[in-house]
């Protein structure tokens, strides 16, 4: 056992209100920048639909993540031979207009135009090459609330797996929205990627980072990230991605895309895992099978023999009491609505997914059927089919699905009881039975998803500086460096990690 | 830390670390010193709070990032003041747009610098160096017509030229002064909307102008968020919950308006009470984003809203007040609305029609004012009585303006809701059936009482109750044409409205049940939001009327967790009694002229000249006014005191009282006199009467803090070709269109009325491009300035997170400016001058019971006298001290120890102005107001506007509702006293948002931690509202809406205007094309045209601009997604791309609302012009019922009452368009 802690998300996906705030401040903070106008280390993307980049799923297309060979773990883009044959030119990778070529306008020419015969306009203009554009051809969200229709939503992949059960139709349209940023997963395939060894998991949270002074810009991480959440920054030549706001976890803060998130969907907290397990649990044979088996990565830190253990791992107590209250812990490891993204990618992705309810569908004429179990509609008769979620959230396990929504609809129809009245019907109901939940747990989530407050939201322990830097040195030198180098000072004064190891 | 070499850096990976995990993992000890770039970017030199100022109900708090002197971003406060333990909070409010708003400041589409239009200011150099003073200057140019047309033509068309600040004062100060002289004062107009979202900046233009006399346009119902039915139906502009008060709702119906999508901050409290158990019902024409959210969706056609409200009536009647009597809506609906008032019912042509309220008066003396006093049957004694709280009672000096059905001699009154029991009669009742496209009457048994009145007549009433059972079709078994059951599709049954609104009929019983039951349960918490999607709409009052009939018998209005939740616009200047004194110079006893937008516009535009048929051909209740023009009405409207006027007169205002006083007359009263006679005579012209006499046209304009001619200019062609004068792409003449009889319309509309139009702005948008004069503006993060909305319950401020850069100055420092530059060429051009202002009849003054019963009375026909502040407006004879303008607007004159307010409301004056020459310090500048208050800045005018308001004071608070004490008799100072020593300045705002304090000006409760919720205090202290029969209304009896047919809520379906009008030619058809109806709602990726250029939102969608529509409509005209698109009908042409989509229904489109057309926009093919913007092929059309006045609810307030400016009855055509022409010189 080699006990390990990680920052993890969890997006609340029935709260999802598609409004990208999150995309634009996690943008103005992080890729507002030449070299990074086409990325989005946060987006929204509207379900059904083929996502950013393009058909990011098409995992023949792009070969990301792991596949299961021969009982063995191997990137699916191929090993180091692979990659050398290709490392001039990898034929997986995601182009341009896959993302999009990112514009902008000729605003000047609306101020200081000269007089003319017409109303002065700005024009597109290529942010890439510079030049005046008739019109933008596709976007990072460029289907947004299904945008295109019929013509667009079919390049979803989980569409074309499931065809029989979508119809693009106004009377039976469905709709969600799913916020993206990296996994950060247990099993990173963009780190195994990398011929450089860029790319590392931090071993104090498990944020994965790419070391800009070791990236060399073969771009092999892009597309080894199933979730294709590896960019390329043109200017630098390096890659770039999301960075879990490291600089605002360490303060105890939680990451900019959550704290701006106004649908109040992020909730972010600790969770212990096996490092020594993750291998495993990446390897079993079924994709069905890997959603239990990263839970089984995943530690009690209310056990004290873990908790122990824990602190022998170097895992401090403000992190272990962070554990224990972690809004992550609770959705995903103990509650179990919250879903890992894609499991059949076998990278172990640590943002977590609660899926969305959903409108009943309206061919429901009979006034009785809408009351069955009070006033909620049941879950088979849900706009959004439960394959589509599958297909998503569960390797195509429509069971998980099923029961995650059941328990966020047996907590409905309790708190209306509690609420309104009818509280006895649902305690008699088929519904709790199905959902295999109570009253308490029900009150407890009712609280944590609809009260929501910050402190429960975030439980964000300050980072673990004092194991890797002279603080004493750094306290007052800090963002100084360049001026004031280390030389000079006796670092065994403060060299903090020269005591640990006395 | 320092950088290692790079070269030992690569070694030490070449060092391996200790494998885990079955050999897979490996614990590397590589240095992570890269790690130090992000955490350089993410720090910051300090964080500063503030807002954005635009047109929002959000009012985020936010935190502005300021780095090496730069701001950088922006992300969202989250230490709002906590809704409680239990209870969700208002963290964190914000939304992409928002997010976005840095980009502006060092944009290149900011406005660094004045511009002035080349032309003009090559004319202006001229005149100058030929030695002519600037007030000459200015005369020279505009008076010579080739000289005016040369920059008046060239509007539009580029070519600005930067200037000074002291410059382009003189020549904004030269056009004023020779306006005034001129043509009068009332030539000047502001635009400028929405003060509470950012109210200094708002008061800064109006205070000026006001202080000049000039006209400043209203907004709300220009925009047509005004929903006309609140004042009808409350008295109340608008009041809405909160809010974090649909935590509370158990029941919530979201009703046309896309929470998610427009109300992106509070959308969560919606999504949240879910958890809570709370059902939610999306009625909605496409699969609006809110449907995500929906247990059920109702798919109701667009603009049939109103049909499947008045079936859910139906059904709610039926079940809850017929099959059960449900006792809590009984209680509710006898004391809070007007169900048990008697109604008179009248013959016409041998049918019983509804008519006027019976009233005191009708039976005896002995009520003071009983003609204002409404009347029940009381149960307890069998006779007529008169409840406290009506009209009469607010007026009568008594102090019984209340709801108590207690009287004071220890009887009390139980109202009758319905002679079913006790009828002496059951007689046939006509009422008016508009849904079917001929109209038809509908016939059917009302149980009546046959009453005497005070002189022996036999009257025949009725009770509301008994008439609306009736008209909606409850079957009781009463003779006449009833439905049988539900599924008869007689009017107004859940068969009936499935043909018109589509919706499956068992959804709409279930539904309907639902809420009434779930209201029944948990005594009225059912919700329902509605907003843009039912209210832009022509008939847009009946809709909510219809709609509020089932919030209204369910007892939910006055609840927290229930009520209506109509959010369109950023209504709530929630500090409103100190920021009207700040606005409009109050404190100077000054006199501003505030004046309705949609009528102004109306002319100014000559959009009246392009009418078609609306009323006459919508019509089968064949009355005398729904014959008439608009335009007509309109200027009945003005002249018997209703809707206010300006310009006034086509005489100039300050001659007016010259030859006054030349014939002879000296006092105010004498002066009044003689313009009277004048005005019978014919010898002093209304202006509205010749809108299009050079003399009447608006002169100087002025538009800041709102991009009028981007945006918000419904007929943008309109404004384009007669406002402005430029290149309009209008695609018809008047020759086919509906003209007015009485308002002159000689010859050609004329073209480019203004002489003078200045946009304030930080950015370059169409109404910059179209202005003469473009002033940079500080951005919202570079000035102070205080927001609040209705949406929450706080106030909190704007701080300058840098100075404004380059030659920005804030709006209020903008007019101060020119207030000074205008005052020095006064001194020497234009002293102090006498002129008259007339006022309309006003809501919430001794006007609104000026003309008793709502009849209809013109003194030009001879009808009644002509009394000004009676039968015609209030006239007053005003100074106007030009030279002081500057000294007036920087310190606070002391007429304000006279006492202000607002609705009726009065706050003694003395202590406030000793309290605001502590807070302010006293001004030391020389002149009259020296030693005043002093207001000079724009952080001073904020602190004076919270020291002098309820909500942000509690002294004022409990002042307030003293006032009110008296009045109605109750004791009301407990709803504030706790919070007595309350006191919020500018400083303490920023520190943190604090809650409003709860002040009579707005009728919810803001104590012990309450959400707002509309009403409350209505409903729990038993004050009256401000309607005729104080109680909440469903019937209305002014004599215009009887002859509209209109008493009752019922169905109109929405107007099919254009695409073109009979006899019209049509653009030659050269490709394919389809008919839709065209819808214009709020977009998402910015709040109106702000922040949809910035680059940011410019890629999160398809950059601009686009229209939405169904696929298989776009495939019938040969349209693959993305193609470029023309949009047009007789109003004008549009293009952009089409968005094709399978979640909207065939037969309409969606042009968001609003992209501008700044951006992305080529040339029409139709005329090889730049195409337009989303307000390019609507145009207005004034509903007359909404231009009534001096008659209790139905009287003028500024942003209460007076037609809106809908558009969402238009039908445009589109088609492809197959070459992209970018309209290079």
């Amino acid at each position: 056992m080699r006990i390990k802690a990680q920052v993890a998300m969890v997006m609340h996906l029935d709260k999802c209100i598609g409004c990208h705030t999150c995309s634009v401040t996690c943008k103005n903070t992080w890729t507002n920048r030449s070299g990074t106008e086409y990325m989005w280390f946060n987006n929204v993307e509207t379900r059904p639909g083929p996502g950013y980049p393009r058909r990011w799923e098409d995992t023949d297309r792009y070969k990301g993540g792991w596949k299961l060979h021969n009982g063995e773990l191997k990137l699916r883009a191929g090993g180091p031979i692979t990659k050398l044959a290709n490392i001039f030119y990898n034929p997986n990778m995601a182009k341009l207009d896959e993302f999009y070529e990112p514009w902008t306008y000729d605003y000047d020419n609306l101020i200081h135009s000269p007089k003319s015969e017409n109303l002065p306009v700005a024009r597109p203009v290529s942010q890439i090459t510079g030049e005046y554009i008739d019109k933008p051809e596709w976007g990072s969200n460029w289907d947004d609330d299904l945008a295109g229709g019929s013509e667009i939503v079919p390049l979803d992949p989980n569409v074309e797996k499931l065809q029989e059960h979508i119809q693009m139709e106004y009377e039976k349209t469905f709709m969600m929205y799913l916020p993206r940023i990296c996994e950060h997963c247990l099993n990173p395939s963009c780190v195994a990627s990398c011929p450089a060894g860029a790319l590392y998991k931090r071993d104090e949270d498990g944020i994965v980072l790419v070391d800009h002074d070791a990236c060399r810009g073969w771009r092999f991480c892009q597309n080894g990230c199933p979730y294709h959440k590896v960019y390329y920054n043109w200017k630098t030549h390096k890659a770039e991605k999301c960075n879990f706001c490291y600089p605002r976890t360490e303060a105890g803060l939680p990451t900019i895309c959550s704290e701006t998130c106004v649908g109040r969907i992020r909730y972010i907290g600790v969770v212990l895992y096996d490092a020594d397990k993750v291998k495993a649990a990446a390897s079993v044979e079924d994709p069905q099978d890997l959603y239990e088996a990263q839970l089984g990565c995943f530690l009690d830190p209310f056990d004290p023999e873990i908790q122990e253990k824990a602190r022998e791992h170097g895992i401090n107590d403000a992190w272990l009491e962070a554990a224990k209250e972690s809004p992550v812990y609770k959705m995903a490891m103990k509650w179990k609505i919250a879903l890992p993204l894609h499991p059949e990618y076998r990278t172990l992705p640590m943002v977590w997914y609660v899926p969305p309810l959903s409108p009943i569908m309206n061919h429901i004429t009979n006034e009785d059927e809408l009351n069955t179990d009070g006033y909620i509609p049941a879950v088979d008769q849900m706009r959004i089919p439960v394959e589509y979620l599958a297909s998503i959230l569960s390797a195509g396990d429509t069971n998980v699905i099923r029961k995650v929504l059941l328990k966020l609809t047996a907590m409905r129809v309790y708190m209306r009881g509690k609420t309104v009245g009818g509280i006895d019907e649902f305690r008699q109901s088929e519904l709790v039975t199905q959902a295999a939940t109570s009253p308490e747990e029900i009150e407890d989530m009712a609280r944590l998803l609809g009260i929501a407050k910050y402190n429960e939201r975030f439980v964000i322990p300050t980072g673990r500086r004092e194991m890797d830097d002279d603080l004493y040195e750094q306290q007052g030198t800090c963002s100084l460096e360049e001026l004031a180098p280390r030389e000079g000072v006796n670092p065994a004064y403060g060299y903090m990690k020269v005591r640990e190891n006395l | 830390m320092k950088r290692n070499n790079k070269l030992v850096e690569a070694f030490k990976y070449l060092k391996r670390g200790n494998t885990i995990n079955d050999g897979w993992t490996e614990e590397s000890p590589k240095s992570r010193d890269t790690e130090d770039i992000y955490r350089n970017r993410w720090g910051h030199d300090k964080i500063v709070r503030s807002t954005h100022g635009v047109n929002c109900t959000g009012s985020c708090s936010w935190k502005i990032y300021v780095k090496d002197g730069i701001i950088t971003q922006e992300t969202q406060q989250t230490d709002y003041p906590s809704t409680g333990d239990d209870f969700p909070e208002y963290e964190p409010r914000g939304c992409p747009r928002g997010a976005s708003f840095s980009w502006y400041t060092y944009s290149p589409a900011r406005v660094k610098f004045p511009y002035v239009r080349g032309d003009l200011m090559e004319l202006w150099k001229k005149e100058r160096e030929a030695g002519h003073n600037p007030v000459e200057a200015w005369e020279n140019i505009v008076s010579n017509p080739n000289k005016r047309k040369a920059y008046v033509k060239a509007r539009g068309k580029g070519g600005f030229v930067r200037a000074e600040w002291r410059e382009v004062c003189e020549i904004i100060a030269s056009s004023a002064i020779h306006t005034i002289k001129k043509y009068g004062p009332d030539r000047i107009v502001g635009f400028s909307p929405i003060p509470a979202m950012s109210m200094v900046s708002y008061a800064g233009g109006a205070r000026f102008i006001s202080l000049l006399g000039g006209t400043l346009l209203s907004f709300y119902d220009w925009y047509a968020d005004l929903p006309p039915a609140s004042p009808q139906v409350w008295g109340e502009q608008t009041d809405v919950p909160e809010s974090a008060d649909w935590y509370n709702t158990k029941y919530f119906i979201i009703w046309g308006t896309n929470l998610p999508q427009t109300r992106t901050p509070d959308a969560h409290f919606m999504v949240e009470a879910r958890y809570n158990g709370t059902k939610v019902v999306g009625v909605s024409p496409d699969y609006a984003e809110y449907d995500k959210f929906a247990d059920i969706w109702l798919p109701a056609r667009a603009g049939t809203d109103g049909a499947l409200a008045m079936a859910m009536t139906h059904v709610i009647l039926t079940e809850f007040y017929v099959k059960k009597q449900e006792p809590y809506f009984m209680d509710y609906v006898k004391k809070y609305t007007d169900l048990p008032f008697l109604v008179l019912l009248k013959k016409h042509d041998g049918e019983f029609r509804t008519d006027r309220f019976a009233r005191s008066a009708d039976f005896t003396d002995e009520h003071k004012l009983g003609e204002w006093k409404t009347v029940v049957w009381n149960e307890l004694t069998n006779q007529v009585d008169t409840p406290n709280g009506s009209q009469g009672f607010r007026w009568d000096g008594g102090s019984k303006w209340n709801l108590d059905l207690d009287k004071e001699d220890g009887s009390t009154i139980k109202p009758r809701l319905s002679f079913m029991e006790t009828a002496d009669s059951v007689e046939l009742v006509t009422f008016p059936y508009f849904a079917d496209e001929n109209g038809g009457k509908i016939s059917r048994g009302v149980p009546v009482k046959e009453i005497q009145d005070k002189h022996g007549n036999t009257l025949t009433v009725t009770t509301v109750y008994d008439l609306m059972m009736a008209h909606v079709g409850v079957n009781r078994n009463l003779p006449g044409d009833y439905p049988a059951n539900y599924d008869d599709p007689k009017p107004y049954t859940p068969a009936w409205q499935e043909s018109i609104t589509s919706v499956n009929r068992n959804h709409v019983i279930t539904v309907a049940k639902e809420f009434a039951d779930n209201a029944a349960r948990t005594k009225g918490k059912s919700m329902i939001a509605m907003g843009g999607g039912t209210n832009h709409w022509y008939h847009s009052d009946q809709i909510y009327r219809s709609i509020l009939n089932l919030i209204l018998l369910t007892g939910s209005q006055g609840v927290n967790g229930g009520g209506w939740a109509h959010y369109v616009g950023q209504e709530k200047v929630r500090p409103t009694e100190g920021w009207q004194q700040v606005s409009f110079a109050g404190d100077w006893g000054n006199m501003p002229r505030l004046q309705n937008g949609t009528s102004f516009f109306y002319f100014a535009t000559d959009q009246f000249r392009y009418e078609d048929e609306i009323n006459k051909s919508n019509t089968t209740w064949s009355g005398k006014y729904n014959n008439m023009h608009p335009a007509d009405v309109n200027a009945l409207s003005a002249r018997l005191g209703w809707l206010p006027s300006y310009p006034q007169f086509t005489q100039n205002s300050i001659e007016l009282v010259k030859e006054s006083r030349e014939r002879g007359a000296t006092s105010e009263e004498e002066i009044v006199k003689d313009v009277v006679e004048r005005i019978k005579s014919g010898e002093i012209e209304w202006a509205i009467e010749n809108p299009d006499h050079p003399q009447n046209f608006p002169r100087l304009f002025f538009n800041w803090r709102s991009n009028l001619l981007g945006d918000s200019g419904k007929g943008h062609e309109y404004f384009a070709k007669h406002l402005i004068g430029g290149d309009s792409q209008v695609l018809t003449d008047t020759t086919n269109s509906w003209q007015p009889e009485h308002v002159k319309v000689e010859g050609e509309a004329p073209e480019g009325k203004v002489d003078l139009f200045v946009a304030m702005d930080f950015r370059m948008t169409s109404s910059g491009l179209f202005s003469d004069i473009v002033l940079p503006a500080a951005t919202w993060y570079e000035k102070h300035d205080i927001s609040s909305t209705d949406m929450h319950p706080f106030v909190h401020p704007f701080n300058a997170a840098i100075s404004p850069p380059w030659k920005a100055k804030s709006d209020w420092d903008s007019f101060r400016e020119l207030a000074k530059v205008f005052s020095e060429l006064a001194e020497e051009h234009l002293p102090a001058q006498e002129e008259l202002v007339i006022r309309p009849l006003a809501h919430d003054t001794v006007g609104e019971i000026a003309q008793a019963y709502g009849q209809i009375k013109d003194w030009r026909t001879g009808e009644v006298e002509a009394i000004p502040g009676k039968t015609m407006p209030n006239f007053h004879i005003v100074k106007r001290d030009y030279p002081n303008v500057f000294q007036k607007m920087t310190t606070i004159g002391d007429h304000l120890k006279k006492g202000y307010g607002g609705k009726g409301v009065t706050i003694p004056g003395e202590k406030v102005y000793a309290e605001l020459l502590d807070r302010l310090g006293t001004s030391k500048r020389e002149g009259i107001g020296k030693g005043h208050p002093d207001l000079f800045s724009d952080k001073q005018a904020i602190n004076a506007i919270l020291l002098m308001s309820g909500a942000t004071n509690g002294k004022r608070a409990v002042e307030g509702w003293r006032s009110l004490e008296a009045k109605t008799g109750k004791q009301l100072t407990e709803l504030a006293e706790a919070r007595e020593e309350e006191d919020y300045t500018l400083d303490a705002l920023t520190i943190q948002p604090r809650t409003s304090i709860s002040t009579p000006v707005w009728s919810g409760m803001e104590k012990d931690n309450r959400r707002y919720s509309p009403f409350t205090v209505n409903k729990e202290y038993n004050i009256p509202w401000r309607t005729l029969t104080g109680r909440q209304s469903f019937y209305l009896d002014h004599e215009m809406i009887l002859d509209f047919g209109e008493a009752l809520p019922l169905y109109l379906p929405p107007l099919n205007k254009g695409p073109f009008m009979k006899g019209e030619k049509s653009i030659e058809e050269t490709t394919p094309s389809i008919t839709v109806r065209y819808l214009t709602p709020h977009q998402k990726w910015g709040i109106h045209t702000m922040f949809t250029e910035s680059t940011p939102m410019v890629q999160l969608f398809r950059g601009w601009q686009v229209v939405w529509m169904n696929e298989e409509d776009g495939a019938s005209i040969g349209l693959k997604d993305n193609d470029w698109i023309e949009v047009y009908n007789r109003n004008g042409a549009i293009v952009a791309r089409v968005v094709l989509t399978y979640r909207i229904p065939r037969g309409m489109a969606y042009m968001y609302h609003a992209q501008d057309r700044t951006m992305g926009v080529p040339g029409t093919a139709i005329q090889k012009k730049r195409g337009g913007t989303h307000n390019s092929v609507t145009r207005i059309t004034l509903k007359p019922t909404h231009m009534i006045g001096g008659y209790s609810q139905l009287s003028y307030g500024f942003n209460y009452y007076g037609p809106t400016g809908q558009q969402r009855d238009t039908m445009a055509i589109i088609r492809g368009l197959k070459e992209v022409d970018w309209l290079e010189n």
